[in-house]
């Protein structure tokens, strides 16, 4: 990945003056490289991870992953299925997965019951979908490389040679 | 208790009162640390509990675990080309400390003279004079980029010296040397018949070119203790493992007090550092272009608020001068603790010629370094 992607890609908060001395290009070059990116859809958004665990006033989310068997359209095969699927602001993450079924979709809900609902009444009486299987997520312990455990004091001295 | 008095001569304490000011300080951001600020990759951690709950709790054989010697040697002649025996020309140390002080302690008399860097790391003056050897300053600044050249070796020479200490990168100065920069102070060097301690344990966080080893040049094999260790390439600090190599003879004079002294390295780090050199080099790939691009930021920072830094070719280290704010590095250093909580080593901690200067480290987060250059910025404003 570009320098500046990955820089971003782990502080998107980070100035182009900043990338600029860590990169040690100028600043001009970084505004127009992400300019660029930005425009071409490269980057997609700026966005905060946020572990929504330890947000106690609020009212916790219910994620659920589901495996579904689709029967493929002629030409078109799986995406026109996926695009009607993933429309809905319901689903997540939506992948085409090798294996025993087809898509695996991320659907979130307010409880059990909401996600069950647009399971019964959206995903499975889809025509093409012959099949789901859907998991509720209990706990996350680790999301997209974060691990999701209040930071631990850290060990090392505050000076040594 | 009567103490012995070359124990007592030893240097420093000045420092020592701003080490415990610092250790007893909350909330400091530290750029005083001479370790990474990564964890030990979790394939390793996970190797070194795997070995207890296997039940490897012993001693291993003096020298070290006969796999872990030969991985050593065989990661040497990949990397380098460096043909070293595992069972003869290498011995596994507690560390690049303990492989200083067996090197030093291996190869002098006393009286016998060593070339030691100034500045250079604490122990390098310390272990010569506790093996009764009398050190002689190799003096180096910023407008050099704190390098020493074969010229200035060949000069001190002149004062019949045995032995020469060399670290690079360096501790704290972050310099290091070219191919060339080194094959003219191997021809010195020969010339001189000097023997060579070279403590190349940052050789992989070399950033503007390769590492050449000092003992890969021609002829210099058999006069070259070659240091290294796990510390800095693989965020194994406190396993305490590095290893020695050289000439049989050497290694077995060091294997010699090694066994007296310490009898064997631990076995759980050595069966952590099996695994480190067993597995893939992408963390250390990783931790290398992190560091590389704090050094850009860092040496651009300090440039800018008027502390005059070079850029060091290596290490995690940045030596900027102090000199156009004050004369006294221990001064300064403490002040700027308390008056902005940031900790920083005073450049006199590694040798007379430092006063005046300052050791950042920066092997700490982004977001702290960058705080703490916006603290130490309004401090010099004062």
């Amino acid at each position: 990945m570009n320098e500046i992607l990955e820089i971003l890609s782990h502080n998107a908060r980070i100035t182009p003056e900043e990338i600029a001395k860590l990169t040690g290009q100028s600043v001009s070059a970084v505004k127009n490289a992400v300019k660029k990116y930005e425009k071409d859809g490269v980057i997609v958004q700026y966005k905060t991870v946020i572990n929504k665990e330890l947000l106690e006033d609020t009212h916790p989310l219910v994620r659920a992953l589901i495996e579904v068997s689709i029967t493929p359209q002629k030409d078109v095969g799986f995406d026109y299925i996926a695009e009607r699927i993933y429309s809905f602001p319901e689903v997540k993450s939506c992948y085409l997965v090798s294996g025993t079924y087809d898509l695996l979709v991320e659907v979130e809900g307010e409880n059990i019951q909401t996600v069950s609902n647009f399971i019964a009444s959206k995903l499975s009486p889809m025509s093409n979908v012959r099949g789901t299987a859907t998991h509720f997520l209990l706990k996350k312990y680790k999301e997209d490389g974060h691990t999701l455990k209040k930071g631990k004091e850290k060990q090392r001295l505050n000076i040594s040679y | 208790m009567d103490i012995s008095k070359k124990v007592e001569q030893l240097k420093p304490s000045g420092i020592r009162l701003f080490f415990d000011l610092v250790l007893n300080m909350k909330d400091v951001i530290s750029l005083g640390v001479g370790e990474p600020d990564f964890v030990t990759p979790w394939h390793i951690r996970e190797k070194a509990i795997f070995s207890l709950e296997q039940g490897y709790t012993s001693y291993t054989s003096n020298k070290g675990i006969i796999e872990l010697r030969r991985l050593i040697c065989h990661h040497l002649q990949k990397r380098h080309g460096l043909a070293y025996d595992p069972e003869e020309e290498t011995l596994i140390t507690v560390g690049v400390s303990e492989g200083l002080d067996l090197a030093v302690r291996a190869i002098l008399n006393p009286g016998d003279k060593v070339l030691v860097p100034d500045p250079s790391y604490v122990s390098y003056p310390a272990v010569v004079e506790l093996a009764g050897g009398k050190v002689i300053l190799l003096k180096t600044d910023i407008h050099n980029g704190f390098k020493f050249s074969a010229r200035e070796i060949d000069k001190l020479c002149a004062k019949g010296a045995k032995a020469l200490m060399i670290n690079y990168p360096c501790n704290p100065t972050g310099a290091s040397y070219t191919k060339k920069e080194l094959l003219e102070i191997a021809r010195v060097a020969e010339r001189r018949d000097l023997i060579v301690i070279s403590d190349e344990v940052y050789d992989e966080l070399t950033y503007d070119f390769d590492h050449t080893p000092l003992s890969s040049l021609p002829g210099m094999k058999k006069r070259v203790i070659y240091l290294n260790g796990f510390s800095k390439a693989f965020a194994m600090t406190g396993f305490r493992l590095g290893w020695a190599c050289g000439p049989a003879k050497v290694i077995a004079a060091m294997t010699k007090i090694h066994q007296y002294t310490m009898l064997c390295a631990s076995i759980t780090s050595q069966m952590a550092a099996l695994e480190a050199l067993r597995g893939n080099n992408h963390d250390v790939l990783d931790m290398k272009k992190e560091y590389m691009r704090r050094r850009r930021f860092v040496v651009s920072r300090l440039n800018e608020i008027g502390l005059d830094c070079h850029m060091p070719e290596g290490a995690f280290y940045v030596f900027p001068s102090i000199k156009r704010f004050s004369k006294n590095s221990v001064e300064f250093a403490t002040d700027l603790l308390k008056k902005k909580n940031v900790a920083l080593v005073p450049g006199v901690a590694f040798g007379s010629s430092s006063e005046g200067y300052v050791r950042i480290s920066y092997a700490s987060s982004y977001e702290n370094l960058k705080e703490a250059l916006l603290r130490i910025e309004s401090y010099l404003k004062q």
